[in-house]
């Protein structure tokens, strides 16, 4: 075989670099979309006012979404609640006992229910608990959360446990240490760096889903005083103020997806921190 | 001598690979057995299966007894988890627990299982590190990772966490393999002095460990038990052929 000249060659090596190099681009360039238009919409109404006040009506200065954030952390830190120790037992359980054909339908249950569009999510949740309690709540929209939340932390857990040396089991084991507690004091506490960060970002996820709280927490525009009421959340707030044909909520709306943005981004960086130091 | 360990008829298979072949022997008290043999040859499978390591392999199976003392390890109603409290290991790889100091992988035995008795903790750890003789090296650095201390200090941390849940039986599994000859050494010194408290088998893959080290020496090859017996008889009058052509270094 012989070689093209060198000046063929050297061209279509720029000619792929150029390629590459544009695709990489196109790839960044919605994110930069993204971030610059929030930014430049949003940065105007970020005031104390927003973090510390509800909404105003349509034409009233000094409206805020302290309300949907303090929604939004309630019923994610409720969802966390229940959905983390599932998601992180059932993981340990997985990797340390799960070996038969109860493994395979779980895993392959968890793979499905990740995929599951979250309005579906939503509808089910609306079914079993907004049906029944005959209204809709916190609890709901807790509930449509953290059902999003389990099948994530549960293949991200495993994931992790999977890479802890079998050696370290071992040694555990042969201290005369049961299973239950090798899998928990010694297998998951040496992952727990890469769980935490699974957790990050499950919790990152659930953050920003609007779906399966449409038809279960519902939203309100005051503040929740109980978990059996409808409450308010960010990206609710968001959606509801951006369909709305006044200037002052659309402008709040964008405030609040830039908070919802940072807040994503945050956890994001938090999250590739922690999975950072722990190769390091 | 009393008979600590008598194993008989032992068969060990993975799925249809009949790994280990109608063993039977039997290890006094208070001495050291080698076990030695090409690679394999199923050695280190049998001393995993003389702590019932093999329970969280679900394609292993066990058949046959190994008695300990009077108890049946593979017994119906027998917990694994007090044949480990029983019976120790320390593994080829030094495998101290990365997150713990110094201090914490000596009682983790007790840590682990939540056993621990307050002001018993200083007395463990500094007892079983002299035993091992990493007390002069690490006294003044406890506290620090455990992971910080060269291999050969690591198994012998290893060791020290061993002895400390006092064992009676302790299982090594080419335990110098992976050191350096001044560290191997030391493992080997250690092994002899430990023998007077408990009773040792170790899988090894130098010979000339084998015969230092043991009093009996056991040569394993495809599965089967071709030889056990006094170590100096074994290394220097084998029974058997293959023995001999194995320590003589024609095959293996």
């Amino acid at each position: 075989m012989t070689l093209r000249s060198i000046t063929v060659r050297r061209a279509s090596n720029l000619a792929a670099t150029f390629l590459m190099g544009g695709a990489t681009i196109l790839v960044l360039l919605p994110l930069v979309i993204i971030f610059y238009h929030i930014v430049k919409m949003g940065i105007s109404s970020i005031n104390p006012a927003f973090f510390t006040n509800i909404p105003q009506p349509p034409g009233e200065v000094g409206g805020g979404m302290a309300n949907g954030i303090a929604g939004s952390a309630i019923m994610i830190g409720m969802a966390s609640l229940a959905g983390l120790p599932v998601g992180i037992f059932g993981a340990v359980y997985l990797t340390e006992y799960g070996t038969g054909r109860l493994a395979t339908v779980i895993r392959f249950s968890a793979d499905v229910l990740s995929g599951i569009p979250s309005i579906i999510t939503g509808m089910v949740a609306y079914s079993l608990l907004v049906v029944p309690m005959k209204g809709f709540s916190a609890l709901a929209g807790s509930f449509a959360l953290s059902l999003i939340m389990v099948p994530i932390v549960l293949r991200t857990t495993e994931e992790q446990l999977k890479m802890v040396p079998a050696t370290l089991r071992e040694a555990s084991l042969a201290l005369g240490v049961p299973l239950w507690r090798t899998s928990i004091k010694v297998t998951l506490r040496s992952a727990m760096t890469g769980v935490i960060t699974g957790i990050l970002l499950a919790v990152a996820r659930v953050a920003g889903e609007t779906a399966p709280l449409l038809f279960t927490a519902l939203g309100n525009q005051f503040w929740s005083k109980k978990l059996n009421e409808p409450m308010a959340a960010l990206p609710l707030q968001i959606f509801n103020f951006a369909i709305s044909p006044y200037e002052d909520w659309h402008r709040l709306a964008w405030a609040g997806a830039l908070v919802l943005v940072v807040l994503m981004f945050g956890l994001s960086l938090a999250a590739r921190w922690l999975g950072r130091a722990k190769h390091s | 001598m009393n008979c600590k360990l008598s194993i008989r008829d032992l068969n060990i298979y993975f799925g249809d690979n009949h790994a280990v072949k109608n063993i039977d022997m039997d290890v006094a008290e208070n001495s050291v057995t080698a076990i030695i043999g090409p690679s394999g040859c199923g050695k280190s499978t049998v001393l995993r299966s003389i702590n019932r390591m093999h329970d969280l392999t679900p394609s292993a199976r066990v058949t046959g007894t190994i008695m300990l003392d009077d108890s049946d390890i593979y017994g119906r109603n027998v917990d694994p988890v007090t044949i480990r409290r029983r019976v120790g290991m320390v593994f080829q790889k030094p495998n101290p627990f990365p997150a713990m100091s110094i201090y914490d992988n000596v009682i983790a035995g007790y840590k682990l299982n939540g056993v621990l008795k307050k002001g018993e903790a200083d007395e463990i750890v500094e007892s079983s590190l002299k035993r091992v003789a990493l007390w002069d090296e690490v006294k003044d650095r406890l506290r620090t990772g455990a992971v910080e201390l060269s291999g050969g200090q690591q198994q012998r941390l290893c060791i020290a966490r061993t002895i400390a849940v006092k064992p009676e039986v302790i299982l090594m599994d080419e335990p110098a393999s992976a050191l350096d000859p001044i560290s191997t050494l030391k493992i080997e010194e250690l092994i002899e002095e430990l023998k007077s408290k408990y009773t040792i088998v170790i899988v090894t893959h130098n010979m000339q460990q084998a015969a230092r080290v043991s009093d009996v020496t056991a040569f394993f090859y495809l599965g089967e038990l071709v030889e056990i017996g006094e170590t100096r008889k074994v290394f220097t009058n084998p029974e058997k052929k293959q023995t001999e052509d194995y320590i003589t270094g024609r095959f293996g």
